[in-house]
């Protein structure tokens, strides 16, 4: 039995699973002031007078730390920076306290430049007097070699409550994000581990024989304990819910659009062959790239109360939302009301609905009717188009390899999952709009819950090993250790896969089994003065992310 | 967050699955670390640079540039082509407007890449400044387009290429040919009859420090332009002038090239050559990138830098300021000493042999251009091999005027494949095409 809870702005829905198929969902007010309340209050609902010992497994999708980094409730920070060469460290520091630190990695991990004990010193002090309790410690290059790091936090009191330290978020380059997820990893760990304490209290009240797991971003979990030193992972899960539920709901090997249409918006995903597409580098938030990996979804500014107007004599559709729809006693018509016009839902105050429409239409030259089809025709099309111009430039991004440039990949969907409430009863206008067949699964409106259920344990590590300088490093893990001279590229997957099922049985244990892949390799011959000194290979690696398929046919609910 | 002054394309093609040879300075690994700079910098992060992807040039792009010998498939890979289409998206998106500026961080280089190709030499085969401005003169209209060279060596391809072109302004800043490849590059070598002074050459001594690229840029080049008035201003951007590259002997630095780009501002900056793969090129190219979109460079350093490796002696200095003198001087004269240099000559010859380091060939020609005063005139180049290769190569120039054009023509005509066995080539640039038999 299966237990999934995605915690969106306004609404939280949970479902239970069982033998394949959603046995129970519901959906209730997500209380802003009281996530606590709010999860357990849905738990209650669909667990009720189910033998709990039978959940096999509870995820739940928080808004907890999203929340807090976007209405600033977060902990002071301070922030200790290794810039070296480059760029001025001035735009980076978001912290409480900044600190710019002497100190270089290159770019293969050798130190160029030392550490300068009186300035890390001083800056203990600073930190303690303004009584900062959370740090982050990062500095450039520090994936390659992690040893200035630790030896700053080394040279720190030991009386701080959480340190992040750079290496250990990801193994990508690019420092700007990496001190950006480091920060915000610090800012909202006190926040987030007092949620956690009590959603382990309330695991251990109802007797659950399991542990909840974390939705992340990229379409998977991690455990409650491993999301205590990573609450960054947390962020933004909620549009990759949708995007595992849609896979479920509607399992698919080939180019796909999946559209998730809510109130507020429409989040935009893809899938290549059937597998969704990532965030080149990670997801942003709050005006903060990050290196949290999560997976492409854009969101539109267009959903059912999406505000409709008329401005120059044409029709405009949102991006505020002003509130309900005017059938539910909203201040302004949406397109919901143009639903409820044309008899597709039924649904509040009807003539509301109609007197709002009406006019628009004495604005625009058009009987109800007429307004209304073209409001949802319109919808239809905006979305289409912005679809179209992400898929361009998602076809643009760049390739760094003459195989690649040749082989000219692009994503080319051949249909669109749209799921979200309305989702069904847009299918027709967005058939025409996209010229594609669109499947709207039935539970289209609890995908994301479902989605969340169904996820299972993601993670990837980096590994990159330098056979000149007799080193290999795997910063997500912490590990740096030497290599012989003979080592190469298939020594090096074989390491990399072994570091990653360690770090999935430390994670999440109980998917231990999971199928491994290689996402990424290369290796480099390093030559000076026309010798091969050694070798730089790289290698990524990573949980395969999969989510398992509904039964089919109707749901009875 | 980091904001762009200047909106900056960039493309970035370090070929990683291509080299010359497994241990040739340009191989798999050249831009590896650069690509490791820029990614940890998050310069692609930055609101106002854009990444495109680059695309293959075609055939047409290269012949509208070379004569290659015998076609353009055998004397390139799609790497070359890559790295041309490269240098074409990066310009296309200035032209376009959908940027300020655009770097082509791309390989393989291309300077030392003449108008007949018969194969490699200096690592090049195909030149990719040329086919990138010839490109964006057939689709966006004419243009007077500066090429301010600042790879270490002579850039003798790009010189070969607009020897006869007076809306091309070529100047090339380089190691001194007596003591470096490519052994050309000196002030006499001014251009061709028709487009006198239009080459500008600046032979620096070898360990020329900081203070001596700058002072040129600023003596010299600064003026030059100002008053040529090109419409596009290029930077050939070789990086091989770094005091710790391995094959060159100068002291320039990642500062100083992000300096020459800040006072410079070039339109588009395309990479030449620069072999010191770890200790230079994640810094330059870093510090152009900065200086380019109007962001701070003043933190781009090299670990190893010190102000005594980019220093110069004082005899260098003197030697620089009278060289910048005597160039500048011949620039600002080019319209009498043209006049002395035609005068009563209705063709100009010369002949010279040019070698292929890469491929260990010699090639010997026998060049004649018709002295014109409407157009950059028709040339016709007699080319030998000491494999046995042997063609007749006209080209018939962009501007040229209704007579050049005819003359090219009929030397086309008259002449017989039983004299040429490997070809009579006519490159006709006003109908941009390339005629074979
Ligand atoms: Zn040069
Ligand atoms: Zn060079
Ligand atoms: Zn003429």
């Amino acid at each position: 039995m299966y237990v999934g809870l995605d915690m969106g702005g306004t609404h939280t829905d949970v479902v239970l699973i069982a033998d394949g198929r959603v046995q129970r969902y519901c959906k209730t007010p997500t209380d802003p002031e009281d996530y606590l309340h709010t999860v357990t209050r849905a738990l209650d609902e669909v667990l009720e007078d189910v033998a709990t010992g039978d959940v096999q497994r509870l995820n739940l999708s928080t808004t907890v730390c999203t929340n807090a980094i976007v209405t600033g409730r977060t902990s002071p920070v301070g922030l200790l920076l290794e810039p070296g060469p480059g760029l001025n460290p001035a735009g980076l520091t978001c912290g409480a306290k900044n600190f710019i630190l002497s100190g270089a990695i290159d770019h293969r991990g050798r130190p160029t430049s030392s550490l300068v004990a009186t300035e890390i010193e001083a800056a203990d002090k600073e930190l303690r007097k303004a009584a900062i309790r959370h740090l982050a410690i990062v500095g450039k290059f520090s994936t390659r070699n992690p040893e200035h790091e630790l030896q700053i936090k080394e040279a720190l009191s030991p009386t701080y409550d959480f340190i992040t330290l750079g290496h250990r978020l990801s193994g990508r380059l690019n420092y700007p994000r990496r001190v950006f997820t480091a920060y915000l990893n610090s800012a909202v760990a006190s926040i987030y581990d007092a949620f956690a304490t009590a959603i382990n209290a309330y695991a251990d009240g109802r007797q659950l024989p399991v542990v909840p797991d974390i939705l992340k971003a990229d379409g998977g979990t991690l455990s409650l304990a491993a999301s205590r030193s990573l609450p960054v992972e947390t962020i933004l899960s909620g549009p990759s819910a949708s995007i595992m539920g849609a896979l479920a709901l509607a399992p698919s090997s080939r180019d796909t659009i999946i559209l998730d249409i809510g109130g507020t918006t429409t989040d935009i995903a893809f899938l290549a062959d059937g597998v969704p597409l990532f965030e080149p580098l990670g997801i942003t938030l709050a005006g903060y790239p990050t290196l949290v990996r999560a997976l492409y979804s854009y969101s539109l500014g267009l959903g059912g109360d999406s505000c409709l107007r008329v401005r120059d004599g044409r029709l405009s559709i949102g991006p505020e939302r002003l509130g309900p729809a005017l059938a539910l006693g909203g201040p302004a018509p949406t397109p919901t009301d143009a639903l409820i016009t044309m008899g597709r839902l039924d649904l509040g105050d009807k003539g509301a609905a109609r007197r709002g429409l009406d006019q628009l239409g004495d604005q625009l030259g058009l009987n109800t009717g007429e307004v209304a089809n073209a409001i949802i025709k319109q919808m239809a099309g905006e979305i289409a188009r912005q679809t179209r111009a992400l898929l361009e430039r998602i076809n643009s991004r760049p390739v760094y390899t003459v195989r690649e440039v040749l082989e000219d990949k692009k994503l080319r969907p051949e249909q669109v999952i749209v799921i979200g409430a309305p989702a069904p009863l847009l299918a027709a206008e967005l058939e025409a709009a996209f010229g594609l067949p669109v499947v709207a699964p039935s539970l289209a409106g609890v995908a994301n819950a479902i989605g969340a259920a169904l996820s299972q344990p993601t993670t990837e590590i980096t590994l990159q090993a330098d056979t000149e300088q007799g080193f290999l490093t795997i910063p997500e893990e912490g590990i740096r250790e030497k290599v012989q001279r003979g080592f190469n590229l298939e020594a090096a997957r074989q390491r990399a896969l072994a570091a990653l099922q360690d770090r999935l049985r430390r994670l999440a244990p109980a998917a231990a089994g999971s199928e491994l892949e290689v996402v990424e390799e290369q290796s480099f011959n390093m030559v000076s003065g026309f010798y091969t000194t050694g070798k730089n290979i790289r290698v990524k690696v990573q949980v395969k992310p999969r989510v398992s398929p509904l039964e089919g046919g109707e749901h009875n609910v | 967050m980091y904001k762009a002054k200047r909106r900056l394309g960039l493309v970035f093609f370090p070929a990683f699955d291509w080299a010359i040879s497994p241990t040739h300075p340009e191989r798999e690994e050249r831009l590896l670390y650069t690509q490791d700079q820029v990614f940890e910098e998050g310069i692609l992060d930055i609101e106002g640079i854009r990444e495109y992807r680059p695309r293959l040039a075609s055939t047409g792009d290269v012949e509208r540039v070379h004569i290659c010998v015998p076609d353009v498939q055998s004397r390139t890979t799609e790497s070359h082509l890559i790295a041309a289409g490269g240098a074409i998206v990066a310009a296309e998106a200035v032209l376009k407007g959908e940027v300020d500026k655009a770097f082509a961080i791309i390989r393989p280089p291309g300077h030392h890449s003449f108008r007949i190709v018969h194969g490699a030499r200096g690592f090049c085969n195909i030149n990719m400044e040329a086919i990138m401005l010839e490109y964006i003169r057939r689709h966006y209209g004419p243009k007077r387009i500066a090429i301010v060279d600042t790879d270490c060596h002579h850039g003798d391809g790009s010189q070969d290429i607009y020897w006869h072109d007076k809306d091309t302004l070529y100047i090339s800043l380089h190691q001194d040919g007596r003591t470096l490849f490519p052994g050309t590059g000196f002030l006499n070598e001014f251009g061709g009859p028709n487009a006198f002074g239009y080459t500008l050459n600046l032979p620096l001594p070898p360990d020329t420090g900081e203070e001596g690229f700058l002072y040129a840029l600023e003596h010299f080049i600064l003026p030059v332009l100002a008053e040529f008035k090109p419409d596009l201003v290029i930077n050939s951007a070789g990086q091989d002038n770094h005091y710790t590259d391995p094959i060159t002997n100068m002291r320039f630095s990642a500062q100083g090239y992000a300096r020459l780009n800040d006072r410079l501002q070039p339109d588009i900056v395309v990479l030449e050559g620069g072999y010191s793969i770890e200790g230079a090129l994640p810094y330059v190219n870093a510090g152009i990138i900065l200086a380019l979109a109007g962001l701070d460079y003043s933190r781009v350093r090299e670990p190893d830098y010190t102000p005594e490796k980019v220093a110069q002696s004082p005899r260098v200095s003197e030697y620089i300021a009278r060289l910048c003198d005597e160039s500048y001087q011949a620039w600002q004269q080019r319209d009498t000493l043209r006049e002395e240099y035609i005068r009563g000559k209705k063709e100009i010859s010369r002949r010279r042999r040019i070698f292929y380091d890469t491929e260990g060939l010699m090639e010997t020609q026998q060049e004649t251009t018709r002295v014109c005063h409407d157009c950059g005139g028709v040339t016709w180049i007699d080319s030998r091999t000491d494999q046995g290769r042997h063609i007749l190569a006209i080209f018939i120039p962009r501007d040229a005027c209704p007579r050049c054009q005819e003359e090219g023509h009929a030397l086309f005509e008259s002449s017989q494949t039983i004299d040429y066995p490997d070809g009579v080539f006519l490159q006709d640039r006003l109908e941009d095409k390339l005629f074979k038999k």
